[in-house]
């Protein structure tokens, strides 16, 4: 697989402020990457700089094996579609499609072809004629998506171009946007702080913390194993349940220990050998836990329901263990009255274990 | 009865089901005569009274003959309209060296408001771009310059700038004057236009550069189209201004180039002669009109251009 985008030893300052450093991301010909991360992180910036809308303070950047780092925006083959649509107000959504052709000086037949196609692909024709105020929210971002289209550049850049519609809006377009991908098959990165939408479109995602990329792997890896607790707990909604607790030993078996509440390890995974007495975080996820279903080989503790929160097809039941708070995910027609006392069931296969200092994964 | 429930209804019951109707309902009525009413429209009305007062004294004393103006009534209206104080007013009153009225004064004025109108509006609306859009080396250097130099008062400056034109063997001229005020319009213009510039989406120009236009595209393109309004509101400053300009009229021109504004103070104040107030008062709203006149068409305009949506996203 040939690299589309190339982002070697990236670092961006704004003048005292280091919001990005030594950034190192190779995206695949055709790939859907997501940035996650939340507000201020840097993804824009990240972005920007791949747009070439900022000057980067070091590093190089590739566009199709060509070393664009000095290039005008104009030359790298992006296209880009921002958050606030950025329609020219003043045009109409025809000319809009077609400005940087005409810039381009691309030939008037030519850009009566693309606008045509571009409009026919995310049907948009009746609304050629219109200026964006007369616009809804979702069909201004369609526009917008279709001056980046008729541009026929390599790459697609999308700054949280969902963030401003409604949450219906927001999954219809979604859908759209993976079908856009799918049949033009053009690399795309994403920036999102909407964790739905990173999981559902992403081929790899890249999640984000201070300018550093703190994993960057296939949604099924982030989801199902964190590389370190920041990631745990940004993804997945409601969160990751964490205990705080130390590895001991129980009937010669490892455990974490959780408050005296022991927590069976050797069905878990561990990359490393445990030391007993080493400060470790346990995390498993709402779904990960079961509520009076006796399954073979779950870890099992006595609670006592205390809130629940229906939600149709999933019911959230908030329960306490060992003094804290645990958010449970059961079908949505089991439904449980407030102090009802439940036996939970710890899936420990698919919990994660970090290192109570570093925060990696164990 | 026929309804079966109403027979259930006491005296007492059938009033109160009679005040749940006739409780208030729509629109709540508003009293005209209130205090608060009373206030504001009282208040509004002295003040416009008070602008109004001086101006009718002027309209009605310059149509009215000098016999009619000794007699010293000057709130009553005229007997005799006249209309020969205007026409001696624009054409033939006597400033101390020439007898031909204000007109020399209006066609200087005009030669002197538009370009100096035009070149800095032009340039200030570039500088603003410039500044707002495009982070240059040492522009914020520039912009605190521009912001200091908005703030140093004109006369410091005028000797200075005497020396200047003079080097330049512009002095006393049009085109000398026409300079002076487009640098003195540029402070204030050129951060009028930034701030404009600066509050319009920084993404649309993200998406221009994409697109692929460079400085001059990106302005008359994209940032002129959206930027009616503060055009206008420019231009009503600077005409304004410029026409009631009456110092750098004085220090930068010789006689013949003299602004209307110059003009009108050596009619009225000229000491040869009887006090032709008719003609004073006739001169005086002659030389007022223009700006009058700009607020009105440019007020219509402004409010039309956002209304058009200009401004909108
Ligand atoms: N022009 C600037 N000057 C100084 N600091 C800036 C500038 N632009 C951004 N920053 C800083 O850089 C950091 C990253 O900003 P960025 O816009 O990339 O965040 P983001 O991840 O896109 O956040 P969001 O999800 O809110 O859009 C922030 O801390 C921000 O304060
Ligand atoms: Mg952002």
């Amino acid at each position: 697989m040939t690299s589309s985008v190339s982002i070697r030893d990236l670092s961006l300052n704004f003048g005292a402020v280091s919001v990005l450093q030594h950034l190192d991301l190779e995206i695949a010909d055709g790939e859907f990457l997501v940035l996650l991360g939340a507000s201020g992180c840097g993804k824009s910036t990240l972005l920007n700089c791949i747009a070439g809308l900022l000057d980067i303070s070091d590093g190089q950047i590739f566009i199709k094996g060509k070393n664009v780092t000095w290039e005008e925006p104009k030359d790298r083959g992006i296209g880009m579609v921002f958050q606030s649509y950025a329609l020219y107000p003043q045009m109409t959504v025809e000319k809009n499609l077609s400005f940087g052709l005409q810039v381009a000086k691309v030939p008037q037949v030519e850009i009566d072809k693309r606008v045509a196609r571009a409009a026919e692909i995310l049907q948009i024709q009746p609304l050629l004629k219109r200026k964006p105020a007369e616009l809804s929210g979702g069909q201004r971002q369609r526009v917008a998506i279709g001056r980046a289209l008729v541009r026929d550049v390599d790459v697609f850049l999308f700054d949280e171009p969902l963030s401003n519609l409604d949450a219906k809006l927001r999954s219809e377009l979604r859908v759209e946007i993976k079908r856009l991908h799918q049949s033009l098959k053009n690399t795309m990165i994403y920036v999102t702080h909407d964790q739905i939408e990173a999981l559902t479109l992403a081929d790899r995602i890249a999640v984000m913390k201070g300018g550093v990329i703190q994993q960057l792997a296939d949604p099924m890896t982030i989801y199902g194993t964190p590389e370190n607790l920041f990631v745990a707990g940004f993804i997945g909604s409601p969160s990751m349940n964490f205990f705080r607790g130390s590895i001991g030993r129980k009937d010669g078996r490892p455990v974490v220990d959780v408050g005296g509440v022991a927590f069976d390890l050797s069905r878990y995974p561990s990359r490393a050998p445990l030391k007993d007495g080493q400060a470790v975080v346990l995390g498993v996820r709402p779904e990960h836990i079961r509520v009076d279903e006796p399954v073979e080989g779950l870890v099992s503790h006595p609670a006592t329901v205390e809130i629940e929160e229906p939600m149709g097809a999933d019911n959230l039941l908030w329960l306490k263990l060992a003094g804290q708070p645990i958010s449970v995910r059961i079908a949505g027609q089991r439904r449980y009255a407030p102090n009802t006392p439940v036996t939970l069931g710890f899936d420990m296969a698919s919990a994660s274990l970090f290192d109570a200092g570093t925060e990696n994964r164990l | 009865m026929a309804n079966p429930g109403s027979l259930a209804i006491t005296v007492a019951g059938a009033d109160a089901v009679r005040d749940e109707l006739s409780g208030p309902r729509g629109r709540r009525p508003q009293r005209s005569f209130s205090g608060r009413n009373i206030m504001i429209y009282g208040t509004l009305l002295i003040a416009a009274l008070y602008y109004l007062l001086p101006l009718y004294v002027m309209v009605v004393t310059s149509l009215k003959g000098m016999p009619e103006i000794r007699l010293g009534n000057i709130f009553s209206p005229p007997v005799e309209i006249t209309f020969e104080p205007w026409a001696k007013a624009w054409a033939s009153a006597c400033t101390g060296l020439n007898c031909d009225g204000l007109s020399r004064g209006f066609w200087n004025s005009v030669r002197i408001t538009i370009p100096s109108t035009v070149i800095s509006i032009a340039i200030a609306s570039i500088n603003g771009y410039a500044l707002a859009n495009w982070r240059f080396k040492g522009s914020e250097v520039f912009f605190t310059i521009l912001i200091v130099g908005a703030f140093i008062p004109y006369q410091v400056m005028i000797y200075p700038i005497v020396i200047v034109l003079r080097e330049m063997g512009i002095y006393g001229t049009l085109t000398g004057l026409v300079i002076v005020h487009t640098i003195f319009g540029m402070p204030i213009l050129t951060l009028l236009f930034r701030n404009y510039f600066v509050s319009l989406p920084e993404e649309l120009f993200k998406a221009a550069r994409i697109d692929g236009a460079g400085f001059w595209t990106i302005y008359l393109k994209i940032m002129l189209p959206m930027s009616l309004p503060i055009f206008v509101v420019a231009m009503i400053l600077q005409i304004t201004g410029i026409w009631n300009d009456f110092l750098f009229g004085v220090v930068f021109t010789r006689p013949e180039y003299y602004p209307m504004t110059v003009q009108l103070n050596n009619i009225v104040n000229s000491v040869q002669g009887v006090k032709e107030y008719n003609v004073n008062m006739a001169a005086t709203i002659l030389t007022g009109a223009v700006p009058l006149f700009v607020y009105f068409v440019s007020g219509r305009l402004f409010v039309r251009g956002i209304a058009a949506g200009a401004v909108k996203g």
